[in-house]
């Protein structure tokens, strides 16, 4: 351990950093959470209170568990975060693979182009996606959103990736093929397990964005059966009347899978680190 | 086991690199045959085109009587081990060494004789249900090579196996490979840049310059015998003494008036390049020769004398016993011992 990690002060100040930090970021997470267990009279009276026997109530959750179908809201993120992901993951892992490790002609356009999408917006060609998906009979379904969002996703994902997978070992590869693996099983059995804390990263940069919506499912997806939680939270959010209770406990209650898929992820990342996998 | 021939054998690069010119090896079955060559010789080239992970553009490639230019590496019936090991670092070091088999279909209990076996052989009984990350790099070596026995193979291949491990380590595996590859029997290419490495390991040795072969030989030959300036400067060290002689009425005159006291021969040139072994010349004389000692170099077991002889760099080699200064010291060059080459050329006369 060198001189300044293991010096008290320097430490200290670290920690003191990371802290103030941590406290910044938790902040709205925390005044959104106490508030959706208070009443609307004490919401504004005293937003920073924490709820007491007087203050607290429960009457948000009650309106968002009676009003609209959460449970489904609930179904329909999740399933169109973990689809995307898995096929932002999976399809971008294996143009990663190709672009990484063969050489052929127009390698480098072809890398090129794939890591345009990062510099382009989606939200830009909204109108051709939504005529294309009126054409294929796809409007108010979950794929459109998970066709959508992969598309979102695929560019950062190949560009990310493909960086990754250059660290990986020739060597190894060659050790594999000459123990008699195929081109996919040393894509699935030795580059995906070494490169598993790039996905991961990949996958969190993925999964906010797509969580969070309210853009696609709004114009792709409107319809009650398969409205997102984003979506489904609008109800509440009127021109003239908004009613705060329910928005801050439908808020508390769409951070809870995401937290859980995030912790997911970030398990993966910091195995794939401390495992030292890479000689 | 199997012989492994290659017949007028080339490797061109899509962007023209010639990186093998064309090769015709014979290595008999049972032979450790060493390609040696500076980097960038394509010897590495030709040792993956080999195992089939370089395409090879033109030639044949045989092992055991059987052309296998387009056949995959898994189906050559090798085995490799890398400079860097390449070991899976996900799986266990018994895991590691059975992999192979388990790919090819070998049942449970035949792969854990085999590997059992292997670790037995390897001294790596108490460390298979570690990973490769938890071992040292001697041991690393040691999974990789288990790895490649296990499959029983019919070819070795091995890729500077020992450039990653420290001098005395190094020393102990090169033994170790050797002992394990006469053991075995198995016919093995060997690739280094480490001309120690050849010299001790190799039934015969291939040296590799810019993708030439510049000479196939025995040790004992290559080193007695070098085909080329090339070969000569670089198996050896220190390496052969090289100097320019100027050749007037026959005699050979090195500059400044040191005349070498031995017959010139029969070129179209009016020089040669005349080589010694340093270990070859010999301390004392008439006085004819003399050495001007500018270093000395303490190696224990022998002494390097390094300085000038007719104006041109020389080295010489002395016992530890042997008593030498600085300045001017009379040597003697043996008659038997001298190697002529063409002065542009480079070839041996």
């Amino acid at each position: 351990m060198n001189t300044a990690r293991s010096n008290p002060i320097n430490a200290a100040l670290m920690h003191g950093a990371l802290i103030l930090y941590t406290l910044i970021a938790l902040f709205p997470v925390f005044v959104i959470l106490i508030n959706s267990f208070k009443s609307r009279k004490k919401i504004f009276r005293e937003p920073l209170a924490l709820p007491d026997a007087e203050s607290f109530s429960l009457v948000g959750y009650q309106t968002v568990m009676k009003q609209g179908d959460f449970i489904l809201y609930f179904q329909n993120s999740f399933i169109v975060t973990v689809g995307s992901l898995t096929l932002i993951l999976l399809f971008g892992a294996m143009a990663a693979f190709a672009l990484s490790e063969y050489r052929f002609r127009g390698n480098m356009l072809m890398g090129l182009y794939l890591a345009l999408g990062i510099m382009i917006p989606i939200r830009i060609g909204t109108v051709a996606i939504l005529e294309m998906m009126v054409a294929t009979g796809l409007v108010n379904t979950l794929w459109a959103l998970i066709l959508v969002y992969t598309a979102q996703g695929l560019p950062l994902a190949v560009f990310i990736l493909s960086e990754f997978m250059r660290q990986v070992s020739d060597d190894l590869k060659n050790a594999g093929r000459i123990d008699g693996l195929s081109e996919y099983a040393i894509f699935f059995k030795l580059v995906l397990p070494l490169v598993r804390p790039a996905m991961a990263t990949v996958a969190v940069f993925n999964m906010i964005p797509i969580w969070n919506d309210l853009w696609f499912p709004l114009i792709l997806a409107p319809a009650e059966e398969t409205k997102t939680l984003t979506l489904g939270s609008q109800v509440f959010i009127g021109q003239f009347v908004t009613d705060w209770n329910a928005v801050l406990s439908a808020l508390s209650m769409a951070i809870l899978p995401v937290l859980v898929l995030y912790v997911i992820f970030s398990r993966q990342l910091i195995r794939g680190i401390t495992s030292g996998a890479v000689k | 086991m199997a012989q492994v021939t290659l017949d007028r054998v080339r490797k061109t690069y899509p962007n023209g690199h010639e990186a093998v010119h064309p090769c015709s090896v014979e290595i008999p079955d049972g032979e450790l045959v060493v390609l040696v060559g500076p980097s960038g010789c394509g010897k590495s080239t030709l040792l993956r085109m080999i195992a089939g992970l370089e395409d090879i553009t033109d030639g044949a490639l045989s092992i055991g009587r059987e052309v296998v230019n387009d056949r995959d590496p898994a189906d050559r019936n090798i085995a490799m081990v890398f400079q860097n090991y390449a070991l899976y670092p996900h799986m266990s070091v018994a895991k590691n060494m059975g992999y192979g088999l388990k790919n090819r279909g070998a049942s449970k209990a035949e792969i854990d004789t085999k590997v059992q076996e292997a670790a037995r052989i390897l001294n790596l009984g108490d460390y298979l249900d570690r990973r490769p990350s938890q071992l040292s790099g001697g041991q690393r070596q040691r999974v990789a090579m288990g790895r490649a026995i296990v499959r029983d193979p019919e070819l070795f291949l091995f890729d500077e196996p020992l450039s990653n491990l420290d001098a005395k380590l190094r020393n102990q595996m090169r033994i170790e490979i050797r002992a394990l590859q006469q053991r075995l029997g198995v016919t093995s290419v060997y690739v280094t840049h480490d001309q120690v490495e050849a010299m001790t390991m190799a039934d015969r040795i291939i040296v590799l310059n810019g993708g030439r072969v510049e000479q196939i030989g025995t040790p004992t030959e290559i080193y007695e015998h070098p085909a080329s300036t090339f070969v000569a400067g670089f198996m050896g060290a220190p390496p052969m003494n090289l100097m320019q002689a100027h050749i007037a009425d026959g005699v050979l005159t090195l500059g400044e008036e040191t005349h070498l006291p031995f017959a010139a021969p029969a070129v179209a040139t009016d020089s040669v390049l005349v080589g010694f072994r340093p270990e070859d010349v010999r301390l004392g004389g008439d006085g004819s020769m003399m050495l001007h000692v500018e270093i000395i170099e303490e190696l224990g077991a022998h002494r390097l004398l390094h300085g000038k002889l007719g104006g041109q760099p020389f080295s010489l080699s002395i016992g530890k016993d042997e008593v030498a200064g600085l300045g001017a010291q009379p040597i003697t060059l043996p008659r038997d011992r001298i190697h002529f080459f063409h002065p542009e050329r480079g070839t041996r006369i």
